[in-house]
């Protein structure tokens, strides 16, 4: 049973797409798994030939529990089929297009073809459902109760095995957001760069000048991630929040941090995300800076290390050179695990972060 | 283009970003991001719907004249005049 991260402890077999015997090649889905938050396509790591089935359509198991076993060509002993899982809505291109066109979540349907798949006449049922406006479906309320559930048990492990310390500084914004204007003024607006960018790009840079935050903590040990993967918090329309990762934020450029902010976005709000996003992140950005709120301390999401923070931007009093002014600011905080780092790296990174933010046109 | 196929036009995207909001309901003088509870994506979203709907550019610096319904409405309406 593939684990989807800190808050998946079990999962429920639904489907097996294949029997023993069967010849497989890597990148196969060969079952799927319904977890708290969607439904998992399983696809298989290794090609070979599917030996046993050993978990049974309707069961539920932990999270590590051998679903299969495959095995190699050429290979006698038989071995367990660990997989990395995709989430994919299965929906046909017409009912995407409708989805698409009736401005509807394809979540919203319900798929009547065989193995659940939508068509467009769900996508149309769904559609003039939402029309009646009534006031809750089960299924959303269900799809709520499950994401609470799954923030409750990564939020109450985190609070119970990390020991947090929490640092903030505050950051002129100035140069970085006249760099963003004049970069938006030559942009068409579909092109336009938001202000969080420079943010998470600030982020990872500083996450090279300081790799120690970058990191898990598992068996009493940090592990130190080469790839920074930025799991940037979106909170979901229904209520609640997942965490994808921009995958390699730090060798993207603020172009393609955009275009990847965008991709994950829509996707994360229409339960279409993929399992290495899910689960490969290696640091936390959460956001605050649309609402009211100037200063966010965050909970880490185990095994991760560190979770940064950011608040609104805010026009404040500033004095640089002796000389009084009024500033855009941010303020921003770091969450950090005190077994992994102390203190003075954490004041490190925001130091670092600082500057980056400050040379906005190295970012 | 007349004041209520711009409205039509508005509340066709709005429902897009929001699918669960009630444009219609919402008071012409309310800030349009707190009472849809959208965000800088979605309002960039907003943005770009309406470039493509209405073929209208709205610069980041007049981002400040169409905080509201009502702002937006009129914004719209003398730029398409």
């Amino acid at each position: 049973m593939p684990s989807l991260g800190a808050d998946m402890q079990e999962g429920t077999l639904i489907e097996w797409n294949v029997k023993p015997g069967d010849q497989i090649k890597r990148g196969d889905i060969i079952g799927v798994v319904r977890t708290e938050k969607a439904d998992i396509e399983v696809e298989v790591y290794h090609g070979g030939v599917v030996d046993q089935l050993v978990a049974k359509v309707g069961e539920t198991l932990p999270v590590g529990a051998v679903l299969a076993v495959i095995r190699e060509e050429g290979e006698a002993a038989p071995k367990p089929a660990l997989v990395p899982p995709v989430t994919r809505l299965r929906a046909s291109p017409l009912a995407r297009r409708a989805a698409q066109e009736l401005g509807i979540d394809l979540a919203q349907a319900h798929g009547t073809n065989p193995h659940g798949e939508i068509n467009e006449a769900d996508v149309q049922r769904a559609a003039e459902a939402l029309r009646k406006a009534p006031p809750e479906v089960p299924a959303a309320a269900e799809f709520r109760a499950g994401i609470r559930r799954a923030i409750a048990l990564a939020m109450a492990r985190s609070n119970r095995e990390i020991p947090h310390y929490y640092l903030e500084t505050k950051i002129d914004l100035s140069r970085a957001l006249k760099f963003l204007e004049a970069q938006n003024q030559k942009r068409s607006v579909k092109d336009r760069l938001l202000h969080v960018i420079l943010l998470i790009k600030a982020v990872a840079q500083a996450l090279r000048d300081v790799p120690e935050l970058n990191a898990y903590w598992v068996d009493d040990q940090l592990q130190q991630k080469e790839a920074v993967h930025i799991g940037f918090a979106i909170s979901l329309r229904e209520g609640g929040l997942v965490v994808p990762a921009i995958l390699h934020a730090g060798r993207k450029n603020l172009d393609e941090l955009m275009q990847a902010l965008r991709d994950l976005i829509t996707r994360a709000r229409s339960g279409r995300l993929r399992s290495s996003e899910i689960t490969d992140a290696t640091v936390t950005i959460t956001n605050l800076g649309d609402l009211g709120v100037e200063t966010v301390h965050g909970v880490i999401y185990p095994p991760q290390v560190a979770l940064i923070g950011f608040g609104r931007v805010i026009e404040s009093p500033w004095t640089e050179n002796g000389m009084l002014g009024i500033r855009p600011i941010v303020t921003a905080t770091l969450a950090g695990d005190h077994r992994a780092t102390d203190g003075h790296r954490g004041a490190q990174f925001l130091t670092a972060l600082n500057q980056h933010l400050q040379e906005p046109e190295k970012l | 283009m007349s004041d209520a196929e711009i409205k039509n036009a508005v509340f066709k995207i709005l429902r897009r970003i929001a699918p669960e909001s009630k444009p219609d309901q919402i008071n012409t003088d309310e800030n349009l991001r707190e009472a849809l509870d959208i965000d800088s994506f979605d309002f960039l979203n907003l943005m770009i719907g309406l470039n493509e709907g209405l073929n209208i550019e709205i610069p980041e610096a007049d981002y400040r004249k169409v905080g509201t319904l009502g702002e937006l409405m009129r914004y719209l309406a003398s730029r398409l005049k």
